[in-house]
Formats: structure tokens, sequence, C-alpha cells
């Protein structure tokens, strides 16, 4: 997988693939058990959450009748996933499954071009079945899926000649929505082979690459997997990870964020919050920044900013600005160096804030202000 | 690195015309980088610095025998702008702008591939070479000219730790910033291959971050390919799993890509690992 891009859950992702032009399962998506149709032939409910594991979670149930489709649609309803309540159930036909196939389209990275994945082993997780059941083809953005690959695809599947036709125009659709919908992971698993011959999408996951949002306005949802305090950040372009310690770390930089936490470690300190500042040298970002920190409740503050095209006295600006509006009661250990270093630290000194230059020093404060 | 930068490189900035296309514009000018030109389109006729601006790469390329650009321009319009300066006949294209969609980044890389022209970054802060010439946007103050060649995935940590080489007297051949994207146009066994050729490189810092498997692929070309010296530095031994750091690419997703994997890859391949940036000037005085 790429990165960590937008999850759509699973009736998005199949609305995705059924406009693609790749079968799935009849259904409809209910918030409260009595939304719920008649039941006229079995059916599936699908608890819908951004994680998976939801069969072994109770979030995946058989129903033949309204009455028990309703009772576990409301039991479903109750169910936390790792950490997330669905608020909405996908409920669909039952397939009658002849077989189950893993099929994946995502990006190598070293090698820089979308690589495909296959198995005959479906509907399990693909990092369980082992290295000889799993095929893989690179697919050349400028070339698209070729024919031969469709061929060694199809035999490696065993999907038998009259239904080889059947296989590569969903493999083509599944590459030109990949493709398309600038994704970073689209998957299907399983794909199931009908009793009566029917490739039909049985799960799908798609995951659309965050920075290509700006043209796809259609699919973005707010993600799931992130925290409200998360979400707000990223809102407004702030990276911001809530974690488990005490420290609340703000630098500008995704690497120098990581090594300050790191460095916290080797004195105890834990990290709380992650935050990158990036590359900005407006005063008012950083005072967002520090207002998203506040609001998480560290012990400490820990600002670690290496100047460059952030100025060391804008990031000070920014941060006394909040302290004359709200006034900080959490101590703040800042470690400046950089463009405008000695007038940045002066500025913070001034107001009564630790500023030091090196950063194992201020690590070590933090830490200390930090400890339980 | 006398295989990318020389004395003879002649850079074009495209997006010379915005704010900080034209303040690293004058911060590699004062390196002593020759900036000939920028190119904007729709600013023709405009002067930057003293230099003219261009409408189209060709136009530039024609008039100022550039063979170098550096690339600004906001993310949407990014993916055009690599593919004119490959067209233009440029052969080494340094990509600063971050948030570039995957798949354009996929199809630049490879379009420079046909082309057989370089790309560095995207979302990275360029490269240096002390006494030669900057294409980037590093600090011009924190570097200084030496045998230690960096490479690094990440922009202000790459400064921490070369103005942390530069006080201990260590000073640097080439720093490259390759960019913290899952997919760039020059990744680290491709830049420690360019080092490990370079004459003026003795030893090498390698600075790398969780998530993906470039620091395992380049502790293999370590074990079997370098003579010279390897110091790491590995971010995010502290980062929890599944969470995007930042980067794009800075996630241990499904167990993969933790820091811990990359240290002893790189550890067992001969690498001199450092537990924090500021190890990493002590242990190379330590072993010289």
């Amino acid at each position: 997988m790429v990165g960590d891009g937008m999850k759509l859950l699973e009736h998005r992702a199949k609305q995705i693939l059924r406009a693609g032009g790749i079968a799935v399962p009849d259904g409809y998506v209910v918030k409260i058990p009595e939304e719920l149709h008649d039941v006229k032939s079995p059916i599936v409910l699908k608890a819908q959450v951004p994680v998976g594991g939801r069969g072994k979670a109770g979030g995946i149930r058989f129903a033949s009748d309204l009455l028990e489709a309703r009772r576990y649609a409301t039991e479903i309803l109750k169910l936390e996933i790792s950490g997330h309540v669905p608020r909405e159930i996908l409920v669909e036909d039952r397939l009658s499954i002849g077989r189950e196939i893993y099929l994946s389209i995502t990006i190598d990275r070293s090698a820089r071009v979308p690589l495909l994945i296959a198995s005959n082993e479906g509907g399990v997780e693909i990092e369980s079945v082992p290295d000889g059941s799993v095929r893989k083809w690179h697919i050349h953005p400028f070339l698209g899926i070729q024919a031969y690959q469709l061929r060694e695809i199809g035999s490696f599947l065993r999907i038998e000649e009259s239904q080889r036709g059947q296989m590569t125009s969903l493999l083509r659709n599944l590459w030109r929505l990949f493709w398309d919908n600038d994704c970073e992971l689209t998957e299907i698993n399983p794909l199931v082979l009908s009793k009566d011959g029917i490739l039909v999408a049985g799960d799908a996951k798609v995951i659309v690459n965050d920075d290509s949002l700006y043209r796809h306005k259609e699919l973005i949802a707010p993600d799931e997997t992130l925290t409200t305090l998360e979400r707000e950040a990223k809102e407004k372009d702030i990276a911001l990870v809530q974690m488990d310690g005490e420290i609340g770390v703000i630098a500008n930089g995704a690497g120098l964020t990581m090594a300050t936490l790191d460095n916290l470690s080797l004195y105890g300190g834990r990290g709380g919050v992650f935050l990158d500042l990036g590359g900005t040298d407006d005063p008012k970002k950083v005072e967002q920044a520090l207002e998203l920190m506040i609001r998480s409740s560290p012990k400490v503050i820990l600002l670690n900013i290496f100047g460059g095209m952030t100025k060391c006295d804008s990031v000070a600006e920014g941060v006394l600005a909040v302290e004359n509006r709200i006034g900080i009661s959490i101590p703040i250990v800042a470690r400046i160096r950089g463009v405008n270093e000695e007038r940045g630290r002066d500025m913070l000194s001034k107001a009564g804030m630790i500023a030091v230059s090196d950063l194992d020093e201020a690590c070590r404060k933090a830490s200390e202000l930090g400890g339980t | 690195m006398s295989t990318i930068l020389t004395k003879s490189t002649r850079l074009l900035v495209q997006g010379m015309t915005g704010h900080q296309g034209t303040f690293n514009a004058g911060q590699m000018m004062d390196f002593g980088t020759k900036v000939v030109g920028g190119v904007t389109p729709g600013k023709d006729g405009e002067v930057v610095l003293g230099l003219p601006v261009f409408d189209t790469m060709e136009e530039a390329v024609r008039i100022t025998k550039a063979n170098t650009s550096i690339v600004f321009v906001p993310a949407p319009f990014a993916r055009d702008a690599v593919i004119e300066a490959i067209d233009s006949g440029i052969k080494t294209i340094v990509v600063i702008t971050e948030r570039i969609p995957v798949k354009d980044s996929i199809e630049f890389i490879q379009y420079a591939r046909l082309r057989r022209a370089r790309i560095i970054g995207p979302n990275c802060p360029g490269l240096a070479s002390p006494g030669i010439a900057k294409v980037g946007i590093m600090p011009n103050s924190i570097l200084s000219k030496g045998g230690i060649g960096v490479v690094s995935r990440s922009g202000t940590l790459t400064y921490e730790i070369v103005s942390a080489l530069s006080e201990k007297g260590l000073g640097q051949s080439t720093c490259i910033g390759i960019g913290g994207d899952p997919v760039i146009g020059t990744n680290f066994v491709e830049a420690l291959a360019l080092f490990e050729k370079d004459r003026e490189t003795n030893a090498v810092v390698m600075i790398g971050e969780i998530g993906g498997i470039a620091e395992e692929e380049a502790a293999e070309f370590i074990e079997r390919k370098m003579s010279k010296p390897v110091y790491a530095y590995i971010a995010g031994r502290t980062a929890p799993v599944g969470k995007r750091m930042g980067h794009a690419g800075a996630i241990i997703a499904r167990g993969r890509g933790t820091a811990q994997s990359k240290i002893n890859a790189l550890e067992k391949a001969g690498a001199r690992i450092a537990a924090f940036p500021a190890e990493i000037p002590k242990i190379i005085k330590e072993e010289v």
C-alpha cells in the first residue's frame, strides 16, 4: 500500500465498482432497523466500518426473514469494532458462492508503477496467504493492462474458458477505475465466482489518494479513522496524530517531528501529540496549531523549530498571540534554531517560556516537566 | 555531486514569480548557482532578480541554454510543468512542490525514464553541493564543503543533521533530499550509487523514516555494492502503528515499514546507526 489515503466505506467502494462496470450484489443501506425492506430471499447484513475483522466481531450476519434481520441490525448497531461504532448497515442479497478469489491493484513504491495482485485463496487477509499462492503483475500506466497479462492472470486463477471473457472485462474495468479515481488501493476480496458462473465483488475496499481529492470532490467523506481533533487539524491542513503520552510535540517538518518524539524517549518522555506545522511562515498557522495542541491538554508542550522557510520570529509571534489572547497554562519548552533564532528565543523567554537552542537539552527539560 | 550538479549547471526556475520561487532563486544565486532565468506562463517579459522570465520552457531553454530546472509550481499544475521541462530537453528536474497526486508523480517519473531525464522529489528540499551549486531550498548557512554525502527523505530533519555535521567540522560533498512521498524520482539506492561513484564523497549519512521498504532496499545495496562507510538515522522509532506521520509515505501499515525493521536491515548491512540526530557527527568523529 502507498500511504494512508481516504478509505471509503464498503458501500461507497461498491458504488464505484458498479459505476466502473463490475458486478456487485444487489443491496441498500440502512441507518436504523426499521428501514429494512421485506426479506424475500436470504440476505446478509454488513456493518459499515473502515476497518477489517468485521466478521469475527459480529459485524456480518445472515438472515432469512425480516424479524431475524431486524434483530441482527439492532445488535450490529450496538457493536464497537476496533473503536468504530457502525452508523450504517449494508443489506445485500446473499451470494451462492462457488469459489472465492482475491484481486487488488495498489502502487509499488519501488517500481513506481501500479501492481496487480491475484490469488485463488480469496476471502482471507492477503497477508496470511502463503507467497506461493499469490502472484503479482506490474501495470505500466502508459500501456494499461496487457492482453498477455490477462491470459496469465486467467490461467493462474484457473478461470474456465467460458468465463475468460467475463474475467478479462472485469480486470480491464478494475484497472480503469483504479487509475481514473486516483486510487492507492482497490481490492476485491472475495471476488465471488457464483455457482451459476458469475463474477461478483463480495467485498470491496477503495482507498483514494488524499492529495488528489481536489479533483474528486464527489468522493470526499469524513475520515472515520481519525479522532475529532485529528479531523479538525486535517481540515486546517495541519498534520496531527494523537498518541498515548504526556508531551505535545510541535515541529516544522514531518521527519523533524518524528525525530523529536524519538529524542524525547531517550529521557523517558512520551509523546502525546505529533503536530507537524509544515513549511509555513504564517504566525496565524502557528496560532491554529498551538490552539489545537492546547485542546489536547498535554502536560507540557515541546516546540521544536528549525527555521528556514519558517522564520523563528514568525513562530514566536504566533505563540505570543495565543498567550496574549487566552493565556497558556501549559508549560512550553521551545527549541529554536535557524533563521532569526536569537530574536525568536528572546521573544519567548521574555514571556516566561523556556527557550533553548539545543534539541537534546529541550527534550531533557520537556521530559522532566512531563514526568509522571 | 559531479554526476548531478557541476560548474556547468545552468538553472531555470519554474514558478519564479511566486513568493517561494523568487526567494529561493535569490538564495541559490547567493550560493553560487548559475540561475539563468525563470518560467511562469503568462509572465513573459518580466524581470525577476535581474533575470528574464519566459512563458514557455521551450523558449527559455533555447535562449538560456539551461540544462537543469527546479519546480515551485502549485501541485495541480506541477505534472504539466515537469512534462514541459522534460520535453524542452532538460535532463535534471528538482520538484520541490508538495502534495502532488501520486498518479501525477508516477506519470512524470515514468515519462522522465523514457526520455532519460532525472527527477529529484517531489516534496523534497532539493540538493546542494557546497562550492559548486545548490538546486533546492536548504538554508545556505548550514552547508559547508567537505567529504560527507547526505541523503534524506526529510526536509527540516536534514537541516538539523547537516547543521550538526557542519558545527563539528564535517563538511558535505552533496546533500540530497529525495522527498517524503511514497513515489519519488530518485530513491535511496539510486542516490547511494551516485555517492559510491562520486570522488568527492568519502562517507555517506543516510536519513530514513518509517513507511515503505526503501531503507531495507538501501541496506541490501549497501551490503552488496558500497565500499564507503554509511551512517544512518531512522526517524519514527516511537511512532504509532497505522497513523500517517505527516509525510504521505511515513506510515507503518499492516506491520510493515517499522523503524526497527529498517534499523536491523541497515545494521546487518554494516551501517552505523545513530539513536538521535546529534549522535551522527559523534559516531563519525569516533571512527575517523
